[in-house]
């Protein structure tokens, strides 16, 4: 066993750990915390079944983001359709037997790629041509663009141009899912990519990308607007009403 | 006629080229001593305050998800940053909404976060030093909390939660802000913003009563503090005497009169708006509602209803049941609260109001739609009742509407400048230039449809556009109360505007 696949595995179990886990800890801070007054943007649905169409609507095609500007919209869009695809496709690495789904969408998954990195140059240039974008970014908000994109390319490299040992590649990635390890299949390409993606994972219950769970717990879209017909309190508001003749 | 250069109307609604510092300065005057301490806040700035505000920011994150939530989702997109009116009237950067909760984000970072800690540079994170404070303090309040931003953002961050937070902060470490709070300490001691006790509220009601009959030869009565009536109505106390508040109130009594219901004012509650939300202050927002449900108990009504008041309706709407609630000692078969405009829309629709439209066929009218209406409540039984039901009873009452282009109307209506607690003369500059994208939306109706007034239902819009509509070359009577337009077109039984009618129909 090589250095380098000690070096993944060990990566990668912490990766997997700290992205589950700090997932569902954020997740679970999010439930947590209390809503103490109805604040939905209306017009809002009036039922919860409505509720989970406008978030349903937000998620696959963002409404919100549509109304508000059409580049932004498309360019984001585009990133986000190419990622979750591309996405699927990887299922194909990490399950035995595979998915027929998996199978199915094996070819567009391969193309979408493509649509992924687009969309991602077009969110790039946004943030370094529009002055207002400019003013309100950070270094990280560049680097998580420049990360996704060296993900994104050299994903494409190995899928387009020269592609790694696969099968060995899914030996690994089930190996380190069973603590059984198996051997690295060493390509410059891949090691990069790889390291990429696992500092992805890291990072990502630390950043903003926490807004893929925020937006389902985000009050202005997630609650019902029925604040005449139910009473909503929470309980460290109710404390205040002990003290009241009512 | 200001100190400040006021924005010129161009062809269109133009998203400026960032600013950077133009708006910077003192914010609005600070609470005095006494106005914190009515309010449960220290005097003055706590000589910890920096500790303080960070473990007020902690509690905060704990008490409200909005906060949380917001504070981590934020992906820097930047689809809010040409949608709020401050930033298009002003083009500083720190009023864009994303900017403005920056000013917050930054120090949540530093604190609250595993890579602010580690990393400030890095993720745009900073210390709450001094001159971040006097930011929070300038740039918080050059927001109207009206919610617009929320409409656009993709996870619905709101800005106004932010500022509402951010001012809490704030007034606890004792850097209130003067306006917001001397009033509310108004509401407790007297009962109204205005301060107006008892005896003056029952004289300004005689005048109106004998205003009415004067035109109309009707006894229309505006009961105060009238035990057993069926509704009570709690209104902005604008309405008790200013123009053209005071003709609205003068139409929510003619109504009343030929539904032919009995209803009454609250001198303890006799005011509708609630500025413990623009403090973000919780325990003082539910100090000011509990006086109306208090009200209600003492009078004995069976309904309650709110007048034509803008953020007043959204506490109503959205919050009095959370504050106040439960409400099961009132009349279950009505909305608990009701809105005025949904009131007279039922009369209408029962044909109980003798409405001739004529009366106001000297003008030609639009409708603003007022922020919290339209981003916050309903006025009706469906989502956006609140856009059609003003729209259903202005059109009922006159013959001449049009509405503004719609990129500025119902969900994605331009604020009027003054809400939020910013309608104070300290901060003129700000309410005149965020109302630029209002008055350019306002022109193109008045050259092109030959629209003469604009009607809205809200003390604050009202107020602030009889101040700002001179600063950009209109008149400040062109802003009209709703059921100012019911009042007009209301022929009432047994007046002499009817045996007019009778004489001209025979
Ligand atoms: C429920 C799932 C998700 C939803 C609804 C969602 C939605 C959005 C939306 C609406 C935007 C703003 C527009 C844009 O810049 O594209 C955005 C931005 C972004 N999203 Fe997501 N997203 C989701 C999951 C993810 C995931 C899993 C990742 C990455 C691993 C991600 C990475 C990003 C990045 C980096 C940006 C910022 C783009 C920029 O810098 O301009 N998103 N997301
Ligand atoms: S709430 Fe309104 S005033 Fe405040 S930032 Fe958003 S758009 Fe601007
Ligand atoms: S629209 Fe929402 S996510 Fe995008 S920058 Fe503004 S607040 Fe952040």
């Amino acid at each position: 066993m090589s250095i380098l696949t000690g070096f993944f595995a060990v990566l990668y179990s912490l990766a997997g750990i700290v992205l589950f886990g700090g997932l569902a800890y954020k997740i679970w801070v999010f439930f947590k915390t209390p809503a103490p007054l109805k604040i939905p943007t209306t017009p809002a649905p009036i039922t919860r079944a409505g509720v989970a169409f406008r978030l349903a609507r937000e998620v696959t095609v963002f409404e919100s983001l549509f109304k508000s500007n059409k580049w932004l919209w498309l360019f984001g869009w585009m990133f986000h359709l190419g990622l979750f695809l591309v996405l699927l496709r990887h299922l194909r690495y990490v399950t035995e037997p595979v998915w027929n789904w998996v199978v199915l969408i094996q070819p567009f998954g391969k193309y979408a790629s493509i649509l992924m990195v687009i969309g991602l140059l077009g969110l790039l240039t946004r943030r370094l041509v529009v002055d207002r974008v400019k003013y309100i970014s950070a270094p990280s908000d560049y680097l998580m663009l420049l990360l996704l994109l060296g993900i994104g390319m050299s994903g494409m490299l190995m899928t387009f141009v020269a592609t790694p040992d696969i099968v060995q590649l899914k030996r690994f990635l089930l190996g380190v899912m069973m603590f059984q390890w198996e051997d690295f299949p060493a390509s410059a390409i891949l090691t990069i990519h790889m390291l990429l993606v696992a500092l992805l994972m890291i990072i990502f219950p630390f950043s903003k990308l926490l807004h893929a769970p925020g937006v389902f717990f985000s009050p202005t879209r997630s609650q019902v607007d029925n604040p005449r017909e139910k009473r909503h309190v929470v309980s460290w508001a109710l404390k205040l009403e002990s003290g009241d003749k009512r | 006629m200001a100190d400040f250069e006021v924005p010129t109307i161009k062809e269109d609604i133009i998203v400026p080229h960032i600013n950077p510092g133009v708006m910077e300065g003192e914010g609005p005057f600070v609470a005095r001593p006494e106005h914190q301490e009515a309010l449960g806040f220290p005097g003055e700035l706590v000589d910890n305050w920096q500790e303080a505000a960070v473990a007020k920011m902690g509690e905060m994150l704990k008490k409200y998800r909005s906060l949380k939530v917001f504070m981590d989702s934020c992906v820097k997109c930047g689809a809010c940053t040409d949608k709020c009116h401050y930033f298009i009237g002003t083009a500083d950067p720190k009023n864009m909404p994303v900017g403005r909760q920056d000013l917050f984000r930054k120090v949540y970072r530093r604190y609250f976060t595993i890579g602010g800690k580690l990393f400030p540079k890095l993720v745009g994170a900073e210390d709450f030093t001094e001159e971040v404070l006097n930011d929070w303090y300038n740039y918080f309040h050059q927001c109207s909390e009206c919610r617009r931003c929320s409409v656009y953002c993709p996870y619905g961050i709101d800005t106004a939660e932010i500022t509402m937070a951010a001012r809490e902060i704030m007034a606890s470490i004792g850097k209130g802000m003067k306006y917001s709070n001397e009033i509310i300490g108004k509401v407790f001691k007297i009962g109204n913003n205005l301060g107006l006790p008892e005896p003056a509220l029952a004289d300004t009601l005689e005048g109106l009563e004998e205003e009415v009959e004067d035109d109309t030869g009707v006894a229309v009565k505006y009961p105060l503090d009238q035990k057993g009536a069926e509704i009570l109505l709690v209104t902005p106390s604008a309405d008790f005497f200013a123009e053209p508040h005071v003709d609205g109130l003068i139409g929510y009594g003619k109504v009343f009169h030929e539904a032919g219901v009995s209803w009454t004012l609250s001198s303890k509650a006799s005011e509708a708006a609630n500025f413990g939300l623009f403090i973000g202050s919780y325990e003082n927002m539910r100090r000011v509602a509990l006086r109306i449900r208090e009200a209600a108990i003492d009078l004995g009504v069976k309904r309650l209803i709110f007048g034509e008041c803008g953020h007043a309706w959204r506490v109503a709407y959205s919050f009095l049941n959370t504050l106040a609630g439960p409400f099961d000692f009132l009349d279950q078969r009505y909305p608990v609260p009701q809105h005025i405009l949904e009131f007279t829309l039922g009369e209408l629709k029962k044909g109980t109001l003798n409405i001739d439209k004529s009366q106001n066929d000297d003008m030609t009218l639009t409708f603003h739609d007022s922020c919290n209406v339209a981003r916050a409540s309903r006025i009706g039984p469906t989502p956006g009742s609140q856009f059609e039901t003003p729209r259903a009873v202005i059109k009922a009452v006159c013959n001449n509407f049009v509405d503004m282009r719609p990129d500025t109307i119902k969900e994605g209506t331009f604020c009027c400048g003054g809400g939020g607690g910013l309608l104070t003369d300290d901060l003129m500059e700000v309410r005149v230039k965020g109302a630029l994208p209002r008055m350019t939306a306002l022109k193109e109706v008045v050259e092109e449809e030959g629209v003469t007034h604009m009607a809205a239902i809200c003390a604050i819009c009202k107020s602030q556009f009889s101040k700002v509509l001179p600063y950009y070359g209109f008149g400040m009577d062109q802003i009209v109360s709703v059921h100012q337009l019911v009042s007009n077109a209301l022929i009432l039984k047994g007046s002499e505007q009817e045996s007019e009618q009778a004489e001209a129909g025979a």
